[in-house]
């Protein structure tokens, strides 16, 4: 069970400003129902002051708390003061949120991104942005922003926060491109996270054949073997042993404390080699 | 309805421990904490009444005492009968499970590569809408290279039953080991290996009233057992580690229970939960049942509510002391929700919007009224506020 603020618990069974403006002139529209949670906010600006705001969301408690903490928090102020209004402002208002409900608090003030920008008749400059996160439809341009806004020093925060990464996870790569981009454009150095680092396949062989060259094969030639790179498959590395290693008895010895272990600490921790049959 | 009363709708996740089970725990806390392996009376005497539990799990599961292994959960069951299959056919590289299994198998088989350092080719089968498995697929995926099946006897989260009876006969014909992962049968339904050509089956002592931290492996007498642990000679040296005494006797004492109220699980508390299904069915629209509804636990009732999210649905449920379990994504941390829906294809404005009642034999009737009183203002104010929601 997730821990609640009672700000969070209290603005999500009796949450205010449900509904929509009728003659709204500002519509933010952001998620989805793949997602898992959406919100769209409508705004009645007059002379630049917000008069009038409601939501509907659909989500969990944290999506609906942080829906309602936006129109309470936004409702009466100046436009140009509530586009300053960021994802931690909302987060802070309730109290905090659990870390990985944090995006909750980022689709507020997208929405209100969007609806204000909906108002003025311009364009969202994220829209511009090109989808890294293709599972929950997250650009780089939000990426960048969320790493900056908030902080953020890894990929789980990356995903806590905008849900980029959280589904299939195939965009990891560009995830920790986007983030040391971030981080070195920003005055600070910080050490990313480490990560285990993604190859292809080809360089994935290419450095196991490296490490067999030069840290295995010259002791076994010395006993008169040799070993042959077959095949590698996803984190299987299957090798055929050659000249004296294949009458060798202790050759399933070899293969696992000396080619597994060198294998598993220059390439891949998760490498397990076998013999081919 | 009591204002604090709890209504516990929740029961696949755990049970309450049964108080005839509870009593019959206590002494072995603090009068009778003897180790059942010392040479002393005092020791063993607590032998003697381990040897009663075994009798009492053995006469639940229709088989032989000496075929039960005492375990400390479904989990640890679950490890131990696939990798000591795997184990005995070290020259089978092939696993055949569905893709609804538990965490418990589905994870392990998924890591099979990184647990044996072996690589194996898993086949994981799909499932219809209706989250059963085509049998002819089934068949077809038996091949010479396969070490052994494990496939659920019933879903967790859905209740659907597999045809496990005939699917381990098919096994059997081709000489491949099969496993069942029981945990939410036992107690639920009948159930009678000796008839069966199951090797090996898995269940938990806290789905069926007795405590958590208890479980049971059944093994076919003459089938591979390899110990998970190594340590010393417990349970003829097939499982190592000090008998969880007063565990164990709660779990035969659960048993013999669960045996005496299966009737009334499959008359009164299918009575109650095909009232509390009908009743939301047809009160709440866009309301749809997830699950083959005639192959199906006696307990257990899936709905998604369409354009609603799960984890906001049990958290208003939650203030009314209602208990249930949801799919979605936003209950279980991850950002996907639930893999058994999405393998069976559940749309996603359904999958995020499910909930899962599983009752026991201590639910009433006033308890369902209760629920079925407060779910149609729940779902209609969450609705309300959807963007999605088209109106009734």
């Amino acid at each position: 069970m997730w821990l609640y603020t009672d700000t969070v618990t209290e603005h999500f069974q009796n949450p205010r400003n449900v509904g929509e403006v009728e003659d709204a002139n500002g519509v933010g529209d952001v998620g989805s129902l793949a997602c898992g949670d959406a919100l769209k906010l409508t705004l009645k600006i007059e002379e630049n002051r917000i008069v009038d705001a409601k939501f509907k969301t659909f989500g969990c408690a944290s999506a609906i708390a942080s829906s309602s903490a936006l129109t309470e928090m936004i409702k009466g102020m100046e436009v140009g003061e509530a586009e300053k209004i960021t994802n931690e402002d909302i987060a802070d208002f309730l109290g905090g949120l659990p870390k990985e409900k944090m995006h909750c608090s980022v689709m507020g003030r997208e929405a209100l991104e969007a609806a204000i920008a909906d108002y003025r008749g311009e364009k969202l400059p994220s829209a511009d942005g090109e989808i890294v996160c293709e599972c929950f439809g997250v650009t780089d341009i939000e990426i960048t922003r969320a790493i900056n806004e908030s902080s953020l020093r890894s990929i789980d925060e990356i995903t806590n926060f905008t849900k980029a990464g959280g589904g299939c996870g195939k965009c990891e790569d560009k995830l920790e491109h986007l983030l040391r981009q971030a981080l070195s454009e920003g005055l600070q150095m910080v050490e990313v996270e480490k990560k285990p680092t993604r190859m292809t396949t080809l360089q994935k062989i290419k450095k196991i054949e490296d490490v067999l060259e030069r840290e295995v094969r010259p002791g076994l030639r010395l006993d008169g073997g040799d070993l042959e790179l077959i095949d590698v498959d996803g984190d299987f590395v299957i090798v055929s042993m050659r000249g004296q290693c294949t009458s060798c008895t202790k050759s399933q010895t070899t293969i696992k404390e000396l080619v597994e272990k060198k294998l598993r600490e220059q390439v891949l921790e998760t490498l397990i080699v076998e013999e081919e049959k | 309805m009591a204002a604090d009363k709890v209504v516990y709708l929740d029961n696949n996740a755990t049970t309450m421990v049964a108080p005839e089970v509870y009593e019959a725990m206590a002494p072995y806390f603090t009068e009778l904490y003897g180790n059942p392996s010392s040479m002393h009376s005092f020791g063993g005497q607590v032998g003697v009444v381990l040897d009663r539990a075994r009798q009492q799990v053995a006469a639940l599961l229709g088989c032989d005492v000496a075929e039960l292994v005492f375990t400390s959960c479904g989990t640890e069951s679950d490890s131990t009968a696939i990798l000591s299959a795997l184990k005995a056919n070290p020259d089978k590289r092939h696993v055949i499970t569905t893709r609804v299994e538990h965490p418990a198998v589905k994870n392990l088989c998924e890591n099979l590569g990184t647990m044996t350092g072996i690589k194996y080719r898993v086949t994981m089968l799909k499932v219809s809408e209706d989250g059963l498995v085509d049998f002819d697929d089934y068949v077809k995926a038996l091949t010479e290279d396969t070490a052994i099946v494990s496939i659920m006897w019933a879903n967790n989260e859905t209740g659907v039953l597999f045809p496990v009876a005939e699917m381990a006969k098919a096994a059997k014909e081709r000489g491949i080991l099969f496993h069942t992962d029981a945990v939410q049968a036992v107690g639920k339904i009948p159930i009678n290996l000796q008839e069966l050509d199951i090797d090996y089956l898995s269940m938990s002592g806290h789905k069926l009233h007795a405590p958590k931290g208890v479980g049971v492996l059944y093994v076919k007498r003459g089938t591979a057992y390899a110990p998970y642990m190594t340590g010393g000679h417990q349970e003829h040296g097939r499982r190592a580690g000090t008998e969880n005494v007063a565990s164990i006797i709660g779990l035969g004492k659960a048993c013999e229970l669960a045996a005496e109220k299966m009737e009334e699980e499959n008359t009164r508390v299918k009575a109650l939960r095909d009232k509390l299904e009908h009743g939301l069915l047809t009160t709440i629209p866009k309301s749809i049942l997830n699950g083959n509804k005639e192959h199906r636990l006696p307990n257990t009732t899936n709905i998604s509510f369409e354009y609603v999210e799960g984890e906001a649905i049990l958290l208003h449920m939650n203030r009314y002391n209602i208990c249930a379990s949801s799919g979605s994504a936003c209950t279980s941390g991850s950002l996907e929700p639930s893999h058994v829906l999405r393998a069976m294809g559940v749309p996603f404005t359904a999958a995020h919007g499910s909930i899962r009642f599983s009752l026991s034999v201590y639910n009433t009737e006033e308890e369902i009224d209760f629920v079925l009183e407060k779910m149609p203002a729940i779902i209609a104010g969450l609705r309300e506020m959807s963007p999605f929601w088209p109106g009734n």
